[in-house]
């Protein structure tokens, strides 16, 4: 093994790391504001991924990407009013299976609209052969994207959620939700917001990675499993440490293929998933006590 | 009142006594268990369409000596438990001359004992050699063996003096036969495999894998498994600045996965049918006339591009019709006829069936395909 395999391991590992930690973040917004894991979050990466590469034969990139966002956040608002709003203090059990039947049905609708193919947004700087090389070292360009567009995701997501007024009450209502609402904070309103902002990112991380990991109608069910796990690992709701856990799990997949067949890599993710919930539930960077006062 | 009931009943039934005299003949009903939708939709599309197609076609001609074809398509799914029930359904209800499928090997393989027990005439769709290795009576299958294939890359590999290779392959039916095929016969060929990796079918990156790869110091890589996962691994090794040669399965048949990979498909080498390559074939070639009215019908009725999958379902459609407009209705007598066929020109190959042969097809329905400027050429 010498150093330049290593990083190039290292690299294989950050860009898995990355993806996953991209559509955690998602399952963790809207576990914060309604304590439910939303089964859909995969399927607003492939909405995005496929919107915008309809979108793409009709205007340039960043505006066919602005464009899938939009609709996707539209969808989210849309699935949050029509499905979820309406709900009187609905089980935990009745939303998973909300959100699982509402997975099933985008990806048919999407079969529908879109057909079986598989498809990819162009390469946003050079193209599919392109690669940095850093002494021996190579890097896709993309990968820089992904890497460059998640960290402004985290660090947008962090300044929203304490400084602006709108990120402030979502944090009041995942801490109590009646006693925000005592406060006079609309927390349906909020619910709703947590979707829109859920479903944006889901759609944004399945622009930025479409290029590198295609897109079909069935991409998000794999994605939503590998981000789950990175979101139970690091411990649900805690959005830097799912970013966390994602490059670890990332970089051990990535070695993992190192040392082991290949085939070994997903029996590697799901041992540690299991291992995490049996030594601890709360994920690697969640504190006990917050999470036995969960519901979930 | 009474009395105005009965005369409407009477209406009713001389209704249907007019009507009935259409279908003087009986419909000959044949099944279609294809994997529409799922992960091995881009087999079973193309099939489904293709065969509502050629359905419609020989109808609209006035059906197979009179009788108009009856198509029952179900969609599998690609999941072989589908498969079988659809596989009983069709055999015990419908009682289907013939059924057109499976889209895969691992569900023709579930229903193989299923159509012969039903004495059922099955025309599989799919690739792997055991369909038809042992020979079962019902039983036979349009696409070139994969084994075919295998040898095919090997042949290739010796004229371009590759000895040492990497094989990697999906950890489904389709990578798992192949894979096999390639171990079993490598000595063969003199060729020593120094990496061989299984990855998940829907791996979303393969640099890990691309990176032992070239630790390993190959000098040309195998991939042997479907789409979206041979488009990624051609990006991915062409990224890490690997110039070797990358071989693919005969299931890179599709022009759509060139697209997906970009300029990574460059230079990318497989075996397929003559499909793929129709317009370029030399006017001697006894298939090309088939193949260019295939591929000119398909692209204009569903605008996108022809693929040597749906290529097997029109073998086997056509395969049938011959069978039947030789020998009838009889189920037995067109088993006869289609194991008897000699000479048949499909766009798989010509077909040369036997009692030994459920197949027909023989080495050369392969040639080596080529990625050149976003095309398929033939490798010189």
């Amino acid at each position: 093994m010498n150093i330049e395999l290593f990083f190039q391991y290292l690299v294989a590992g950050l860009t898995y790391g990355t993806i996953y930690a991209i559509v955690a973040i998602g399952f963790n917004i809207i576990y914060n504001t309604t304590g439910i894991i939303n089964f859909a979050q995969g399927e607003f990466v492939m909405l995005g991924g496929m919107t915008a590469v309809t979108m793409n034969r009709f205007m340039p990139l960043p505006a066919a990407i602005l464009t899938a966002v939009l609709c996707t956040m539209i969808i989210g608002a849309l699935i949050e009013i029509v499905f979820i709003r309406w709900l009187v203090k609905p089980s935990v059990l009745r939303l998973i299976i909300i959100t699982i039947g509402l997975s099933i049905v985008i990806r048919e609708a999407a079969l529908q609209i879109w057909g079986e193919s598989v498809r990819a947004l162009p390469y946003f700087t050079g193209t599919a052969v392109s690669a940095i090389d850093i002494n021996g070292v190579f890097i896709s360009p993309q990968v820089l994207w992904v890497i460059g567009i998640s960290s402004v995701i985290v660090v947008a997501l962090n300044l929203f959620f304490s400084y602006t007024l709108p990120g402030r009450q979502m944090r009041a209502c995942s801490a109590n939700r009646d006693a925000a609402r005592l406060c006079g904070i609309n927390t349906r309103n909020m619910v709703t917001l947590s979707f829109v902002l859920s479903a944006g990112i889901g759609a944004l991380a399945g622009c930025v990675v479409s290029p590198i990991t295609y897109v079909q109608y069935d991409s998000g069910a794999g994605l939503a499993i590998k981000g789950f796990t990175v979101a139970i690992l690091g411990g649900l709701g805690n959005s830097m440490a799912a970013v966390a856990a994602g490059m670890l799990l990332g970089i051990l997949e990535s070695f993992s293929i190192w040392v082991m067949p290949t085939a070994f890599k997903d029996v590697i993710s799901i041992a540690i998933l299991l291992l995490i919930l049996f030594v601890r539930p709360s994920g690697l960077f969640g504190s006990k006590e917050a999470f036995s006062l969960k519901e979930f | 009142m009474r009395g105005a009931k009965f005369v409407f009943a009477a209406f009713l039934l001389m209704c249907t006594m007019i009507v009935s005299p259409v279908f003087a003949k009986d419909a000959i009903k044949v099944g279609a268990i294809l994997a529409v939708t799922g992960p091995a939709s881009f087999l079973g599309a193309p099939e489904a369409k293709t065969l509502q197609m050629l359905a419609d076609e020989i109808n609209a001609k006035g059906g197979i000596k009179g009788s108009k074809i009856e198509l029952i398509i179900k969609d599998s799914g690609g999941s072989p438990e589908k498969a079988i029930s659809f596989a009983k359904q069709l055999i015990e209800e419908d009682k289907v001359m013939a059924i057109i499928g499976p889209s895969t090997s691992g569900e023709t393989m579930k229903i193989k004992n299923i159509a012969e027990e039903g004495k059922t005439i099955l025309l599989s769709c799919a690739a792997a050699e055991v369909i038809v290795n042992p020979v079962a009576k019902y039983v036979f299958k349009t696409p070139q063996k994969d084994s075919f294939a295998a040898q095919k890359i090997y042949i290739q590999m010796q004229k371009m003096g590759i000895k040492k290779i990497g094989v990697v392959s999906g950890n489904d039916g389709f990578g798992k036969a192949g894979k096999e095929q390639l171990e079993k016969i490598a000595p063969e060929y003199g060729i020593e495999i120094v990496a061989n990796e299984v990855y998940d079918k829907d791996a979303t990156d393969l640099t890990a894998v691309a990176t032992k790869l070239k630790a390993a110091n190959v000098q040309a890589v195998v991939n042997w498994s479907i789409v979206p996962a041979q488009s990624i691994i051609a990006k991915n090794m062409r990224q890490l600045g690997m110039t070797v040669p990358l071989f693919q399965s005969h299931g890179f048949g599709n022009i759509k996965y060139v697209q997906a990979a970009g300029d990574a498909a460059e230079g990318i080498i497989f075996p397929a049918g003559r499909l793929l390559v129709a317009d370029s074939l030399p006017q001697s070639n006894k298939q090309k006339p088939v193949l260019l009215k295939y591929k000119k019908d398909y692209e204009a009725k569903f605008k996108e591009d022809v693929s040597t999958f749906g290529g097997h379902a029109y073998d086997a459609m056509m395969i049938l019709e011959n069978a039947i407009a030789k020998a009838g209705t009889d189920k037995e007598k067109v088993r006869d006829a289609i194991e008897n066929m000699k000479g048949f020109v499909g766009t798989g190959g010509i077909f040369n069936f036997s009692a030994t042969d459920h197949n027909g097809l023989d080495r050369d329905a392969f040639e080596m395909l080529t990625v050149k400027k976003g095309k398929f050429v033939v490798l010189k």
